[in-house]
């Protein structure tokens, strides 16, 4: 790491002198001091625009006062710099008051209507720096209010300042100028273009950073006062970014999430998924008791002990194996990996509830768990290589991370994808254009250095030898590699050993000498050495008869590769289901317990850097128990120990663990498959999830939903032309399963490509056609 | 009982212990300060008598004192409150509960964006200073005279939203009805708006 050398220049600011880096505006350098001038316009993130014209204050330079008072947020500290602010300048401390009256003018006095009220910069400093009575007398300009700019944030322009932070915003920080200040003087406003709403991921950043209420957020609408709240620091569970995050609950009930400020992580941003998609917690039906499938076959509430009963029961009369979610926290993924090994003696287990494979298990052996490229590895990056990944719908604040570079130093992005994504073109990224599964055949020709980083995504392991080939890079030219996946939980279950191959802390199963090492740990006599099955290799063996029972918590089933063998092993098991509420699994399991929701417990989530996120509980009366505790309680009434019965005790036994110094587990080379002759109406598909779509996670919230991309499917202009197809043409994907019918939008994708959405609303390609990438489907114009 | 007593501890005191301290009675007033002492109950014989047979009789209260709230309404029977929580906020004993909704075009229960969906006052807390009557901004929360609150249950103790409504009177319609037919809510404040209109009874 390199130290930068930093001239510091030194200023006076009401009489006392501070010692600041070059280029610091004036208003840092008199925060610095704990010297607050008020301010609506100025955002440290965002770039000094100076129109508010709050934060005026008398600056001399060398002798030489400026003639009138300057905006601080606008000015940078110069040597022999003297400035007063409003405490020692009568000018300046006029000035303001003047500013203040003329921004009060229009500004409606609608505090006790407002979401604001309470929390408002305009109403505290109205009352720290303004007049109490106005001298103002005519009628105030009035707009209609409110106007939804979207179906989430709604605008009321009679409040706005003009402050422009939200169309800053969008336009440096998400790139989507999707809003602006249109008109002049007094009837200057923001506004969106034209039949064209803000549709913006990051669109709730700028209700959190509007510094009066003329942005609010629909889901938050007249809902409750800051006063009312409860805040708890949390972390989100929605992506392996994870951010930083404020839940605010009231009387039990979260009523709104906030970015919070994290400048290694997400800076103070998140994306509306994060922000607005917390109602799943209460607006699904919740399991409220444990259920147990009875003699006649249907599943009746039953006590705690019963159901335990019937769950230890049933998991010892057969040879069983565990499915966890990739939403665990990363202590209850520790806890399945513990029971696994210890209560049913085997290392059945695998989090990765999605399309996998083995080579990407081994990649992850090898080059991911314990591994430690960060955000900050993006911020030095010269090119940073996108694989199968797609920042802005899978990881956002990896996005923004991008974007900012971009846009400060134009960092290289390179995408190896099979289709131009919105993401890649705001990156100014450049597009390597690969057919659906032949992703390796071109990560192979990228040249890369020691500073660069390759970003991978899940998706990765969806085409043969992308991963062996990520790695042979990597090797060559020493980049760094970061594994990207797109749940929240994933990285934790793999430092846990939620996987078949991997003890807890990376340490390989088949190495002897790591199984000693967590044995002592956990005090078994020795633990089972075979490599386990993965999720796709437990469904085939329950269907097969080797496997008879499953443990399951979080699993959807429609996320697999094949969910029709997925959902008939679930049938055929015995199934003992950890979930939150009624799902494809509960409904076919034999034992359900209810366990708790991310804002009704404590943990931890390892974000894609493996940065612990750890959250308290911020609804502290649920009853409801985390996974953790009630897998010991299974292992106890087997007769075994997993002795986990607290979060604290997981996370003391966790750090206890260590990292593994032994060798890494090895990697088998996988080679590209070859490509499929596609004829006719033949194409390949291609997919990924967008970030606002059908998740589970996002039920309940009508509002978000609302601001999801179109849902569409995508070919190339050389067969849409063949094809007679133009945008807007519907067009019907289908496979021997099953059919979609989607409207047309013709782009940059790979001419024997068709795209769309994996999981949106009229295009469930895994439900829907059981494949979602590198499979042959017919198209046809519908 | 005194047997059960634990034993006393080394140096503790015991009652016994404390000396009794003399009260020092005062010199006998004699036989006319009897008689003055007597005389003044008998004096009282003959003036008004103070006492009110309450229950049966209910004396009206001072004008301005501080009784059970109540939920005022416009002149055409919307309601003034507009949920807006500063009650809540200025309440020192935490009495009052609030939830603001969205008033919308089928459910308009107040002028404006907004009304008062969840209105609590708990009189086991109450402690009728009336900062709550100040902070309204709408005039919605007023006090009455009303002092009969008493009762034999805690839940029967917290007003509900209808609890604390004023009645309809004359001219009044039951909200949820549109507002008044080219009015909006500054109308209504300045005092626009002084009964209903037939158009707004929608029912």
């Amino acid at each position: 790491m390199t130290t930068e050398v930093v001239d510091m220049i030194t200023v006076v600011v009401d009489g006392f002198e501070v010692s600041v880096p070059k280029g610091t505006l004036v208003i840092r350098a008199a925060e610095k001091l704990g010297i607050q001038i008020p301010r609506f316009c100025d955002h440290p993130l965002l770039d000094p625009v100076g129109a508010c014209r709050q934060c005026l204050v008398d600056i001399e330079i060398n002798g030489r006062a400026f003639p009138k008072p300057q905006a601080s947020c606008t000015i940078p500290v110069e040597p022999g710099m003297i400035v007063k602010t409003q405490l020692t300048s009568p000018v300046a401390e006029k000035a303001q008051r003047g500013v203040m009256e003329l921004l009060l003018i229009n500004h409606p006095l609608d505090c006790p209507v407002c979401d604001k009220g309470g929390e408002c910069p305009l109403q505290n400093q109205a009352m720290s720096n303004g007049q109490g009575e106005t001298r103002y007398e005519g009628v105030k300009r009035t707009f209609q209010k409110p106007i939804n700019i979207s179906s989430q944030v709604l605008l009321d322009r009679e409040r706005c300042v003009l402050c422009a932070r939200c169309t800053r915003f969008s336009e440096q920080i998400a790139s989507d100028p999707f809003i602006t200040l249109n008109e002049r003087g007094a009837l200057q406003q923001v506004g969106i273009y034209e039949n064209k709403p803000f549709e913006s991921y990051f669109s709730g950043n700028t209700v959190q950073i509007c510094p009066v209420g003329a942005l609010t957020g629909a889901a938050y609408r007249f809902r409750a006062r800051p006063f009312d709240l409860v805040s708890t620091p949390s972390a989100c569970e929605h992506c392996a970014s994870g951010c930083d995050m404020r839940t605010d609950v009231r009387r039990g009930k979260t009523l709104r999430r906030l970015a919070g400020d994290d400048p290694t992580v997400n800076e103070e941003w998140n994306c509306d998924k994060g922000r607005w998609a917390f109602k799943y917690v209460t607006s699904v039906d919740r399991l409220t008791t444990p259920l147990v499938r009875n003699a006649s076959g249907e599943l009746v509430a039953a006590s705690w002990p019963e159901a335990l009963a019937a769950a230890a029961k049933g998991l010892k009369a057969a040879k069983a194996a565990v499915l966890v979610g990739g939403r665990a926290t990363h202590e209850d993924a520790y806890g399945y990996s513990k029971f696994a090994r210890v209560a049913l003696s085997t290392n059945d287990i695998d989090f990765r509830s999605r399309v996998s494979s083995d080579e990407e298990r081994e990649f992850l052996a090898a080059r991911v768990v314990g591994s430690s490229t960060t955000y900050m590895d993006i911020d030095r990056a010269d090119h940073v290589l996108l694989v199968g990944f797609e920042p802005e719908e899978e990881s956002p604040i990896v996005f923004l991370r991008l974007n900012k570079q971009v846009r400060k130093r134009a960092l290289k992005v390179s995408a190896i994808a099979t289709k131009l994504s919105i993401g890649v073109e705001k990156l100014k990224g450049k597009f390597v254009k690969v057919a659906p599964g032949q992703e390796g055949a071109a990560i192979a020709a990228q040249s890369l250095t020691s500073k660069s980083v390759i970003l991978v995504g899940e998706r990765a392991a969806e085409s043969a030898g992308v991963l062996s080939a990520v790695a042979a890079l990597a090797d060559s030219s020493s980049a760094k590699i970061a594994w990207i996946p797109r749940r929240a939980g994933e990285r934790g279950a793999l430092e846990a050993g939620a996987i078949g191959n991997l003890l807890p802390g990376g340490r390989p199963v088949e190495d002897a000498a790591a199984r000693v090492d967590i044995a002592a740990l956990w005090g078994a006599d020795s633990l089972p050495s075979a490599v386990g099955k993965s999720t796709n290799e437990i469904y085939a063996a329950v269907n097969a008869g080797e496997i008879g029972a499953l443990l399951v918590g979080g699993v959807d089933p429609l996320d697999s590769d094949n969910c029709q063998a997925a959902l008939a092993a679930l049938d055929k098991a015995f199934v003992v289901s950890l979930e939150i509420a009624s799902s494809a699994v509960t409904q076919r399991a034999d034992v359900v317990l209810p366990v708790a929701a991310v804002t009704e417990k404590s943990g931890s989530f390892l974000n894609w850097e493996g940065r612990p996120r750890s959250f308290d509980a911020a609804v502290h009366d649920s009853l409801n128990r985390s996974d953790l505790r009630i897998l010991s309680m299974i292992a106890e009434e087997m007769g075994t120990s997993v002795n986990l019965a607290t979060v604290t005790a997981a996370i003391k036994e966790i750090s206890s663990i260590g990292k593994w110094d032994g060798a890494r587990a090895s990697m088998n080379k996988v080679s590209v498959s070859s490509h499929p002759a596609v004829t006719g109406d033949q194409f390949i598909l291609t997919s990924w999830r967008r970030l606002l779509d059908l998740g589970t996670l996002q039920q309940g919230e009508e509002n978000l939903a609302g601001t999801a991309r179109k849902t569409v499917a995508v070919i190339s202009p050389k067969r849409a032309q063949a094809m007679g197809v133009t945008d807007g043409d519907q067009l019907k994907i289908s496979t021997s399963l099953g059919s979609v019918t989607l409207s047309a939008l013709v782009e940059d994708i790979h001419d024997d490509a068709v795209w769309a959405p994996r999981n949106s609303r009229g295009s469930q390609l895994l439900v829907n056609l059981g494949v979602a990438h590198g499979a042959v489907v017919t198209v046809v114009k519908a | 009982m005194s047997e059960q007593l634990e034993p006393l501890k080394k140096n503790e005191i015991s009652v016994n212990d404390v000396a009794f301290t003399q009260i020092e009675t005062g010199e006998s007033v004699g036989l006319l300060g009897h008689l003055k002492g007597f005389w003044i109950p008998f004096s009282k014989i003959f003036k008004k008598t103070l006492t009110v047979e309450y229950p049966e009789v209910k004396a009206p209260t001072a004008e301005r004192f501080h009784g059970r709230h109540q939920l005022n309404r416009h002149p055409d029977g919307l309601e003034k409150c507009i949920g807006c929580e500063l009650c809540a906020w200025a309440c020192p004993a935490d009495a009052i509960y609030v939830e603001g909704a969205d008033n919308t075009k089928d459910n308009q229960m107040s002028p404006g964006e907004r009304y008062g969906k969840v209105y609590q006052i708990n009189y086991l807390r109450c402690v009728f200073c009336g900062l709550c009557i100040e902070a309204c901004p709408t005039r919605a929360l007023t006090m009455t005279n009303e002092y009969e609150l008493a009762d034999d249950s805690r839940t029967k103790l917290i007003f509900e939203k209808e609890d604390l409504l004023a009645p309809l009177r004359q001219g009044m319609l039951m909200p949820p009805h549109p507002m008044y037919p080219d009015m909006d809510d500054s109308n209504y404040y300045k005092g626009d708006v002084t009964h209903a209109h037939p158009s707004q009874d929608v029912k």
